[in-house]
């Protein structure tokens, strides 16, 4: 049964070794899909036995606890892993029509499997310094991807986001040998029960190390620079798959550490959590409203919604907490279906910058409708999705009485709305620009594997926003579990502290 | 011995991060060289210094104390070979930008999508002759 929980591992790395060794293109593409296919069952296996078991945990070869590399699953992370698998299947099978040859050739699938470890891997590891491992093992295969094809946009966006992620690589691992020097402890569930013994002011400056070198990968208020620069740049399946999956890793690793180990002097540390919350929401959508072209807009907007991620971090009460999870797992969903749509009007018009698009409402309903129905989402419009999220953490703030949050995240969430307002009458409701910018789309086939995956998400999120319940009640669960660490300690290490 | 190498710890950061913060893409991967060696040696250095025996067991199954602590040699063989692949792929990252953007200047390298002004917003009528700036495919 514990090999349960390193199945969302092993299932990609399986696929991304076959995807090397066989070199026949339109096989790798279904081992792709077949893979992605695969994690989402094991996922979906893991997340019920946690359901029913509580956290699982699994020490490799049977090395005990502190001394071995381990393996925990509980709500938060199982959960995790569930939508990562979604957002593989989505794109895997977008890549079947999208994908082009020169990509396939230099390994795009292989590449995307690596990702898929890294991903998992961080999402599922006990041990603070297997962390570090994954992050580099998803850095690598997120660099190669970024850069693949060699294009000017990418490589220029690639070296800016390969110089942030060294830094932030460094500056963890410091953190990592730092919090060594003072516990003696690696293993999270360990650190949890020796970091009591910390000084106060040495522990706040560690977890200031680690708020940085996290809020780097995440992309939240000083730190977000870098992620405009380099998501729009590479083809939109690859974007698609970073903006749903890279950063959340930073925001899960951000809730891992500060409800597992620095809890100690929370209104310094989480106070702070929640000023770069509300400045993240802030300056992302305002940034989001100057620009022109869609995959930016898209890219300031994830940066933004990062920040309701932090917002419940920073309140820190068992419904706020709830909202961070809920909120995390509904915009992995909505963002990367955003992302694969910029990349369908890409495909029709040929450009991405709103004053040459126009008319896509008049030639394609049916896409004007997927656009629309996670826009609204994104912007927290009832009943879909994002509402619910937004509902959960705006009442948690208004419980901890943090009223200018409440106002940032209420105003951001109007501002989304004119932002995803100013993309759908640009590109959709606008009368459609002179002929001269008429773009003949390359691909006139694949539509069905094209528009399958969005809608799926789509439907997905619609899904959630109806039946909000059950995915509220097991992001509960996860809040509960974060906020009570013996649970996790006693997985782990077998006592209670 | 403790004192002296948080000193010499602290001296390769702030070398490594002022080289980081210089344009040159060159001048940054040599920042980022020494600034994983100081990382590598803060580890070390947090795990503990001394004249110690090195920690194996002898063949009676006894070992000699004080033995010296294993780990932090572990993490750091894991760090410097994560940092040498990383190297070795921003060289050659900043090889392929230097053809293909003909800089190596990171200050000089273009925005990908300069952002384009919302027509709504700007008071002059978008000129329609002229096309759409960028042509990337996706």
């Amino acid at each position: 049964m514990s090999w349960l929980i390193v199945l969302p591992l092993i299932i990609p790395l399986t696929t991304a070794l076959l995807c090397l060794v066989v070199r026949y293109r339109r096989a790798q593409r279904y081992l792709s899909l077949v893979g992605a296919l695969a994690l989402l069952m094991a996922a979906l296996t893991l997340l019920n036995q946690v359901g029913q078991r509580g956290i699982s945990a699994v020490q490799i070869s049977d090395w005990q606890a502190p001394f071995g590399i381990t393996f925990v699953a509980d709500h938060f992370s199982a959960l995790m892993v569930v939508v990562t698998g979604i957002v593989a299947l989505a794109v895997a099978l977008y890549a079947l029509a999208a994908n082009d040859t020169g990509r396939e050739a230099l390994g795009y699938y292989a590449l995307t499997n690596f990702l898929l470890v890294g991903v998992n891997g961080a999402f599922l590891t006990g041990d603070l310094f297997n962390l570090y491992v994954w992050f580099e093992v998803l850095l690598l295969s997120s660099f190669v991807l970024m850069v693949l094809g060699g294009d000017k946009a990418q490589l220029s966006g690639g070296v800016k986001y390969f110089a942030v992620s060294l830094l932030s690589s460094v500056l963890f691992l410091s953190a990592v040998g730092l919090l060594y020097g003072a516990t003696g402890a690696l293993n999270l569930a360990d650190l949890a029960t020796r970091i009591q013994e910390v000084p106060t002011g040495l522990l706040s400056a560690l977890a200031m190390l680690f708020l940085v070198a996290f809020g780097l990968k995440a992309a939240v208020f000083p730190f977000f620079f870098w992620l405009p620069a380099s998501y729009p740049a590479p083809p939109v399946m690859v974007s698609a798959l970073f903006a749903g999956l890279l950063t959340k890793v930073g925001v899960y690793a951000l809730i891992r550490v500060f409800t597992l180990l620095f809890t100690h002097e929370t209104t310094f540390t989480h106070s702070i959590i929640l000023w770069i919350a509300g400045l993240t929401l802030l300056l992302g959508v305002l940034s989001a409203l100057a620009q022109g072209e869609i995959r930016r807009i898209l890219s300031f907007q994830l940066v933004s919604h990062i920040g309701y991620m932090l917002m419940g971090l920073g309140i820190l009460t068992p419904l706020a907490l709830t909202g961070s999870v809920f909120y995390a797992l509904n915009h992995m969903i909505i963002i990367s279906a955003l992302f694969l749509i910029a990349g369908l009007i890409y495909r029709l018009q040929g450009t991405g910058v709103l004053v040459s698009l126009g008319g896509l409402y008049r030639s394609h309903p049916w896409l004007a409708v997927l656009f629309l129905l996670p826009a609204l989402s994104l912007a927290g419009i009832p009943p879909f999705s994002g509402f619910w999220a937004k509902l959960t953490l705006v009442t948690a703030g208004l419980q901890a009485e943090q009223y200018w949050i409440v106002a940032a995240a209420l105003l951001v969430g109007l501002l989304t709305l004119l932002s995803m307002g100013i993309v759908f009458a640009e590109a959709f409701w606008k009368n459609p620009p002179p002929k001269s910018y008429k773009f003949t789309p390359g691909a006139t086939g694949g539509w069905f594997a094209l528009t399958l995956p969005i809608a799926g998400l789509v439907l997905l999120s619609v899904g959630i926003g109806l039946w909000a319940e059950p995915l509220l009640r097991l992001s509960q669960t996860a809040a509960q579990e974060l906020l009570d660490p013996s649970q996790y300690i006693q997985a782990v290490l077998g006592v209670s502290r | 011995m403790e004192i002296l190498l948080a000193f010499l710890v602290g001296g390769l950061f702030a070398v490594g991060v002022y080289l980081m913060l210089r344009p040159h893409l060159i001048q940054f991967l040599i920042g980022f060289l020494v600034v994983g060696n100081a990382a590598n040696l803060l580890i070390f250095t947090a795990g503990r210094l001394g004249s110690q025996f090195p920690p194996l067991i002898h063949s009676n199954g006894g070992v000699t104390q004080p033995i010296a602590n294993p780990l932090p040699q572990a993490l750091i063989l894991t760090a410097i070979v994560i940092g040498f692949a990383l190297a070795a792929f921003g060289i050659v990252l900043f090889f392929r930008a230097q053809q293909v953007l003909g800089t190596l200047n990171g200050e000089e390298m273009p925005e990908a999508f300069e952002p384009a002004p919302i027509p709504s917003l700007v008071d002059e009528p978008h000129d329609p002759t002229q096309p759409p700036q960028e042509q990337i495919p996706s």
